[in-house]
């Protein structure tokens, strides 16, 4: 079992047994569920715009190499600096390199998960760097000195009571109850961050092609700010983000806000094209993004699964996934959380290890139906499980597969183990089995018919 | 070391070869081409300057912003003056706009015009900033300000209160009908920040429970003149 795979379980078993836990994300995700419903039927056909947002993805991801020659172009034509990095520790590299040469000493983040695919705040902090992370869930989280429960909502599991505490510990704050003053709590003391830092940085939700913009989606304002106050900005984004026309926006941008937070729009969406132009009274002297493949196009060379590289990071069938609900986020121990991070994190990680969460699923297919880009998840759970047989199959399912076939190749010997199950069965219920156990501690074994299906078939009349 | 930009763009090519299906959809996602407005299923934004001008009034109460209807810049003047009054305003950013200066200048608080190299620390301090726009999306209640029209990036996200002067011939439908009037007006030239502003900042990081004025203005005002 690998290492991965056992924290998994020993996590996803405590959490699912927490039923005040349990009951408080439900909670807080009914209010989600109402608000998405309202906000899907001002779309006049939401299953059009669903094809419309998976074929501009489409016709991005399967044309990726010249959509980002052709963004790269315009891109560095309006003053930007792309760098291009294989893999996480290149992405560090650049990063720490661009900072390093600015001289800076303190870095404001806006919320974005690409960084913390890499560890990215890990790294600046061994260099000695102050990084303070902006997104009010994503600081709560940084304070707690623990990864995003959710990759858009990321501390939607921490109680307003243990909020008012980490504050009061962190930043002397006097404790309160209210929502509204833990917020501000959090805006007074990160607005002089802002003001104080060298270098933001940031992630971006699309790359268009035809204007070389990157475009930021965000409700707070943090990532405005971040964007507008230090002398140097530095976004991060994976090659898989980027969309071919400016136009495309107009469907994924109301699309992202309804399906991830039953928004009509999300509060701030800006397009970013370059440092301060002249004639601009502010913004930065240097705007740099890095682009990070890290494993994506091994994704994309399986036809079968590219299209989970449209995803567009809504978190829309996390917030519908039963398992995502009763496990919560923190048992997955990846980046990206439910199906789409179970879909994923085989890929990017090694299917070995990560394989198991492709099992945690009912396969009830709620993330496929959720999702905006029409990503066919639940069917990608399957392929993984397949793949990872294929490769890497356990001794049990070897065992199993070639006793089962030994069997069911023999008619006499079927015959002759189902008499001996159907005999036994009243014993078999009544001892532990292996294996078996866990799963009729909470169901029943069904009594064994009086005859196989087979002497029934000859007995009736197609016999 | 290898260039890693052409290696992962031969990465990219390699995986390639093997061809995705494109998805087979029962409609045809791209609508009517021929028509100006070819998404027919987005949510609508009205085919007539009244039927947008009610879309927009609905969306932005319903987005917690403030819409302000007068009929000329004197009433938009006096308007911003009121405000400024009720909420005992004393000291007020903007940016040279013929729709946004003379409002301001008439104001009795102090008054601070933002242009290059300004102090941050000083637009942090200020109550309110006032800014012209790009354009006001009536579909989604969206407000677009540039770093080219509304005075820079930080005055319509820094201070506390933000107030857009804006003219009902900027109202548009929709959010396609937008970025092609942005690609038309700009060209080339695109301003280096585009922002879409769609009620006033907002958080719902604790317990799902939505504040206003997470790090930008936590109030948004709308004055529409004409």
């Amino acid at each position: 079992m690998s290492n991965a795979k056992e924290i998994f379980l020993k996590e996803a078993t405590t959490a699912a047994a927490d039923g005040p836990q349990r009951i408080f994300i439900n909670k807080a995700l009914g209010g989600y569920y109402a608000n998405r419903d309202i906000q899907k039927a001002r779309f006049r056909d939401w299953e059009r715009a669903r094809d419309a947002a998976s074929l501009a993805k489409w016709e991005a991801v399967n044309d990726l190499a010249n959509t980002l020659e052709t963004f790269v172009t315009k891109f560095e034509s309006n003053g930007g600096k792309v760098h291009w990095a294989r893999d996480a520790e290149e992405a560090r590299q650049i990063m720490l390199r661009l900072i390093a040469a600015a001289n800076a000493k303190a870095v404001v983040k806006s919320k974005c998960m690409t960084t913390e695919e890499i560890h990215l705040n890990d790294a600046l902090e061994k260099a000695g760097y102050s990084v303070v992370e902006s997104d009010l869930g994503e600081f709560i989280q940084q304070l707690r000195g623990e990864a995003p429960y959710h990759f858009v909502f990321p501390c939607m599991h921490v109680k307003r009571e243990e909020i008012s505490a980490l504050f009061t510990k962190h930043l002397g704050t006097a404790a309160t109850n209210s929502p509204e003053e833990l917020t501000m709590i959090a805006r007074r003391h990160l607005r002089q961050l802002y003001v104080d830092a060298d270098v933001g940085i940031t992630g971006a939700n699309f790359l268009v092609a035809e204007t070389g913009q990157i475009s930021i989606t965000e409700n707070e304002g943090n990532a405005r700010l971040t964007a507008a106050l230090p002398r140097i900005h530095i976004a991060l984004s994976g090659i898989e983000k980027v969309v071919k026309k400016l136009d495309d926006l107009s469907v994924l941008l109301p699309m992202l806000a309804t399906a991830g937070a039953g928004q009509p729009m999300t509060c701030y969406n800006t397009l970013y094209s370059g440092p301060r132009k002249p004639g601009e009274c502010d913004g930065p002297e240097e705007f740099h993004l890095v682009l990070l493949d890290n494993a994506r196009t091994q994704l994309l060379a399986d036809p079968e699964q590219r299209d989970s590289l449209h995803c567009i990071r809504c978190g829309a069938c996390l917030n519908v996934c039963p398992i995502f609900k009763n496990i919560g986020g923190l048992a997955y121990g990846t980046t990206y959380q439910g199906p789409i991070g179970s879909v994923i994190t085989p890929h990017l990680r090694g299917l070995k290890q990560w394989n198991h969460l492709s099992g945690a699923s009912s396969l009830c297919g709620a993330c496929t139906d959720a999702c905006p880009v029409r990503i066919d998840l639940h069917h990608h759970l399957l392929h993984n499980r397949r793949n990872a047989n294929q490769t890497s199959p356990t001794l049990f399912d070897r065992l199993f597969h070639r006793g089962f076939n030994f069997v069911i190749s023999r008619p006499r010997l079927f015959a002759l183990g189902g008499r001996v199950f159907r005999f036994t069965l009243p014993v078999l219920k009544k001892i532990p089995l292996p294996y078996l156990s866990a799963w009729l501690k909470t169901r029943d074994l069904p009594s064994a018919p009086a005859q196989s299906f087979r002497q029934q078939w000859k007995d009736s009349s197609h016999g | 070391m290898a260039n890693a930009r052409s290696e992962i763009l031969s990465r990219i090519r390699e995986a390639l070869k093997v061809v995705a299906p494109k998805p087979h959809f029962k409609s045809e996602p791209h609508g009517n081409s021929a028509a100006q407005n070819a998404k027919p299923w987005l949510p609508d934004g009205g085919a007539t300057m009244t039927a947008r001008l009610d879309l927009l009034t609905e969306n932005l109460a319903k987005l917690k912003a403030n819409l302000i209807r007068v009929p000329d810049a004197t009433a938009a003047q006096q308007a911003l003056q009121s405000i400024a009054q009720a909420k005992h305003w004393k000291k007020v950013a903007y940016h040279s706009h013929p729709l946004v200066a003379p409002a301001v200048e008439a104001l009795l608080c102090e008054k601070w015009e933002v242009t290059s190299s300004f102090d941050k620390q000083k637009l942090e301090a200020c109550d309110a900033g006032v800014t012209s726009c790009e354009a006001i999306v009536a579909q989604l209640g969206s407000i677009l300000v540039s770093s080219v029209s509304s005075g820079g990036r930080s005055l319509s996200i820094l201070p506390h209160v933000h107030v857009v002067i804006a003219t009902v011939d900027q109202v548009t439908a929709d959010l396609e009908g937008c970025f092609s009037d942005m690609l038309a007006r700009h060209g080339q030239k695109l301003p280096s920040m585009l922002s879409f502003i769609t009620g006033p900042s907002r958080t719902g990081d604790i317990e799902r429970i939505l504040v206003l004025g997470a790090h930008g203005p936590k109030e948004l005002y709308v004055i529409l003149v004409g």
